[in-house]
Parts: structure tokens; C-alpha cells; sequence
């Protein structure tokens, strides 16, 4: 029988919940990395024994871990010595640098800063991690400040694929209130050259030939908050997420606004449709529906908790525009918690489970497509990300 | 040989318990300790200084014979006792929060 394991980041530590196809009963371990902000955990499609985690801290900057045993055991994998005739011996381990080589670094150098001046980029943490569809080794990491880098070690070096941020527009990105993160990456499953990526705030960007170089896929966004609303960059994306039966066809949660592209991001439109705010973080497609998407709405961009207390699930099974309340277990009052960017995730059982985390430390779970609901852990430190693994 | 003293989140990572002792060739500075340092436990590498820049990360200080000595050039020699092992050169994570 199938099994199930949920990977949650949180502010204070990992946890890895583990259940049968049932999802009824839940074995929670934890927390992992205590005290340290882990941002993201995510497992190998192809091994999913191999987890990659961002563990990170404001003390004592960035640290990537990986289990080869299911998150039982876990390395630091650049924690080994690396030997340099001549020199000190000394570890990769954990080593973000920004390509500033003279072929691709040299216009790399800053980016606008909240003055309207140019600052220079500065490495702070990894805000996901994004496992290769096809190699336990190759990870991807979406970083701050805003960049992508790729491992192809199993995590012990990595490298900018620096023509993202030497496209062009890069000395026009910004940071968001969060920071200038590059918090989502998407691999198409149908083409291994494809890549969508998402920044706070600078928008979508895709690439067709694995990484080396990249386009803004931000037509048809509408943002307010910009001086033209209508910019090629300069939108604060919050999240993306596709189906792996159809990768040209995106859902995008923005700050403000749901919005949909057919067309592998060249253009998008809005399907906000009837939701009661289209304000909110995370974004989700069902596993064996890809016109059935989840969304939860925030009440607005400052108070970031669930409009009138209630903490509601959106879905829409039209691929956006009609959306209905999942209300069944979920809390209906005096609920002030958020849900963030990245932590909604689904199953792949054949009835799929959904689940998402809350800043309140409890993560839900719907085994029946968001219809009832119910915690399977709670009072956890504040939950950054949710990952589910599906096991045979 | 040099006695360090590293904050809890450290010594959990280098998987060591309290003091670490290390042995430095030359004089002891806050570079030579830190070096050596990161050679014995590579995982620590980036944790207290820059990766490139080796500047020490803003919320870490470096104490010793009850002196803050944070600021001082990386260079500069250490204090005696530090140097002869007979007091800790102490790794400390800045107090923040409320």
C-alpha cells in the first residue's frame, strides 16, 4: 500500500510526518535542525530517499543538508574537505558566490534598491529547493537575493546559471517586503531544457534551454503598486504551479490577483473570478485534475490573515473564474494565521490528498480533494513549507 | 594548541561537544583560529565569516579574557593566554530578540 510523507519547513526546525494511504494516522518526527529556520524541504522524484533541505539563520548564514535515508540521518554534503595545493585546506560547504565572471557577471554587479539606488547583490539564504526530475544529484536553488543556482553533486557545489540575472532587466529588480527572492522554480516534465522561475518582486521568467538563457513571461499582469502597471517586470509574484500532464498551462498567485497562462507564460489572464479576495500566497494544482486548482485567500497585503477570521480553501475545478469554499475542519473563527507561498502541496493517491501549513504552526490535510479537512499536527513553530512525497 | 568555545548551533553542526582544541602554525590571530578552524570542521565554513569577503558575519563576536575582541584587525595577535591555551577564544552568537 501507498504511503505518504510530508516535509515541513518551519521557523524553528524541520518535521517529517509520515502516514499510510488512509491518512489518517500520523507519525511525526522532529524537530530536525533545531532552532534554525528551514526554509524549504523537498525530496527526489527520482530517489525520494534523497531529501534536500535549506536550513538557514540570521547568526550563522546558510547551510544545506540532504538525507540519503528519507530524512533519518542527514549531511551537510559540502562539509567534506576540499584540498588546494598550497592552501588551507577548506570546505565547499555552503558556498553561494555570484558569477561576476567578465562573460556573464560583468552587468550583474547591483540591482534597484528600495531608494530608487543601485545595491549591490548580497547572498542571504536559499528559499527553495527544487530537486531534477531525472538525477538524485542535480538540485536547483532559488535564492536570495534573487538568483538560481544548480548543484549537479548532490548539493556540494553549486553554481549561478547566471544569465537570469544578465538577461537584462536584472538592475531593475527590487526586493518585495520579504526581500528579493527567487522563491519559485518549476520544471517542465515534458521538456528538460524548460524552466519557470518566480521573483518577489520582479515577476516570471522562463528559459528553453536549460538555464543558459531567460525571457520575463509577465504579460497580461496588472500590478498597481507599480508606477506602470503594465511593466514587463517589476510584479510581485508570489507563487506558480502547473500540472505535470499539461507544463505549458500555469497558475500564478500575485500579490493581488489569480491568473492563468495557456501559453507557457508568454501571456496571462486573470481568473480571480468570484473569490472574496484574490490577495494570498499559495497556489496548487490537483494531482490527476488539471483544471482543479486551490488557492487561500489573505484578507489583504498588510494584515495577512484569512478574511473575517475564517480560514477557508478555495478550489475551482474550471481551471479558475468559479471558485467554492472548503470550509469542513478548518477553523471558522478567530483564525488570524496565513498560509505562505510555499507551503501547499497535493499527493499523487488516487484520491488526492491536499495539504497546506499555517504561521500558526499547524498543518492540514484534506484526503478527499479539499472536500474535509482536518490537522495532522499542530502547534508546530511557524510553517514556512510544505512538500509531500508520495511512496509506493 | 587553542581552545575554542563555539555557540550551541555550531557545535551541533561540526557534531562536537564543549571545547574544541585546535593546533595553529604561526602566531595566533583571529584569522589563524578561524582558518584552522574551518579546515578541522569544513561545515563551519561560511557560518562565522563571509565565504568570500571573510568578514565576520554581523551577528557573531569573537571573545576572550573577558575583552570583546570583534572588532579588532584579524591580524592582530590574540591574547597571551588565548595564544598558550590557557584561556578559551570564545565564538559567540549575538543576543537578539525579546
Amino acid at each position: 500500500m501507498s504511503s505518504v510523507r510530508v516535509l515541513v519547513g518551519t521557523k524553528k526546525g524541520a518535521f517529517i510526518l509520515t502516514s499510510d494511504g488512509k491518512r489518517k494516522r500520523w507519525k511525526v518526527s522532529g524537530p530536525h535542525f533545531t532552532g534554525w529556520e528551514i526554509y524549504h524541504l523537498k525530496g527526489s522524484p527520482v530517489d525520494p530517499n534523497r531529501i534536500y533541505a535549506s536550513q538557514t539563520s540570521g547568526w550563522f548564514g546558510q547551510v544545506i543538508q540532504r538525507s540519503s535515508d528519507g530524512g533519518k540521518t542527514w549531511e551537510a554534503p559540502g562539509g567534506g574537505v576540499t584540498m588546494v595545493p598550497g592552501e588551507m585546506p577548506r570546505g565547499e560547504s555552503n558556498k553561494f558566490v555570484y558569477d561576476t565572471t567578465p562573460e556573464t557577471g560583468k552587468p550583474l554587479t547591483t540591482h534597484q534598491w528600495y531608494d530608487g539606488t543601485q545595491h549591490p547583490w548580497e547572498f542571504k539564504r536559499v528559499w527553495h529547493l527544487e530537486p531534477s526530475l531525472t538525477d538524485p544529484d542535480t538540485v536547483y536553488a532559488g535564492v536570495e537575493d534573487a538568483a538560481i543556482f544548480r548543484s549537479t553533486d548532490g548539493g556540494t557545489t553549486w553554481h549561478e546559471l547566471a544569465g537570469l540575472r544578465g538577461h537584462g532587466t536584472g538592475p531593475k529588480w527590487q526586493p518585495g517586503a520579504g526581500g528579493m527572492c527567487l522563491h519559485t522554480i518549476l520544471l517542465d516534465p515534458s521538456d528538460p531544457g524548460r524552466i519557470y522561475i518566480a521573483i518577489s518582486a520582479a515577476g516570471a521568467f522562463r528559459t528553453d534551454d536549460g538555464g543558459n538563457t531567460w525571457k520575463p513571461i509577465n504579460r497580461g499582469l496588472r500590478s498597481q503598486y507599480i508606477p506602470d502597471p503594465n511593466a514587463e517586470i517589476g510584479h510581485c509574484v508570489h507563487h506558480v504551479a502547473l500540472h505535470r500532464s499539461r507544463p505549458n498551462v500555469l497558475f500564478m498567485q500575485k500579490h493581488w490577483d489569480v491568473m492563468r497562462s495557456d501559453d507557457a507564460g508568454d501571456a496571462w489572464h486573470e481568473v480571480s473570478g468570484n473569490l472574496p479576495t484574490d490577495f494570498g500566497f499559495a497556489i496548487d494544482v490537483h494531482a490527476h485534475e488539471p483544471e482543479t486548482i486551490y488557492v487561500v485567500p489573505i484578507k489583504s497585503d498588510s494584515e495577512h490573515f484569512p478574511l473575517e477570521g475564517k480560514l477557508r480553501v478555495y478550489r475551482s475545478r474550471t481551471g479558475g473564474n468559479q471558485w467554492e469554499e472548503l470550509t469542513k475542519g478548518l477553523p471558522q473563527r478567530h483564525c488570524y494565521v496565513n498560509v505562505l507561498r510555499d507551503a501547499m502541496a497535493v499527493d499523487q493517491l488516487d484520491s488526492c490528498g491536499i495539504y497546506f501549513g499555517t504561521t500558526g504552526g499547524q498543518v492540514y490535510a484534506s484526503a478527499d480533494a479539499g472536500d474535509n479537512w482536518a490537522p495532522i499536527v499542530r502547534d508546530l513553530p511557524a510553517v514556512l513549507s510544505v512538500e509531500v512525497q508520495t511512496l509506493p | 594548541m587553542i581552545r575554542v568555545v563555539l555557540p550551541f548551533h555550531l557545535r551541533t553542526l561540526a557534531q562536537v561537544g564543549g571545547e574544541v582544541q585546535i593546533e595553529i602554525e604561526g602566531p595566533a590571530t583571529q584569522r589563524s583560529v578561524l582558518d584552522a578552524l574551518e579546515a578541522r570542521y569544513p561545515v563551519l565554513c561560511g557560518t562565522m565569516r563571509d565565504h568570500i569577503t571573510l568578514k565576520r558575519r554581523p551577528f557573531i563576536r569573537f571573545f576572550a579574557c573577558e575583552e570583546d575582541l570583534s572588532h579588532e584587525p584579524p591580524d592582530a595577535p590574540l591574547p597571551e593566554a588565548v595564544a598558550k591555551g590557557a584561556e578559551p577564544f570564545l565564538v559567540i552568537g549575538a543576543i537578539a530578540g525579546g
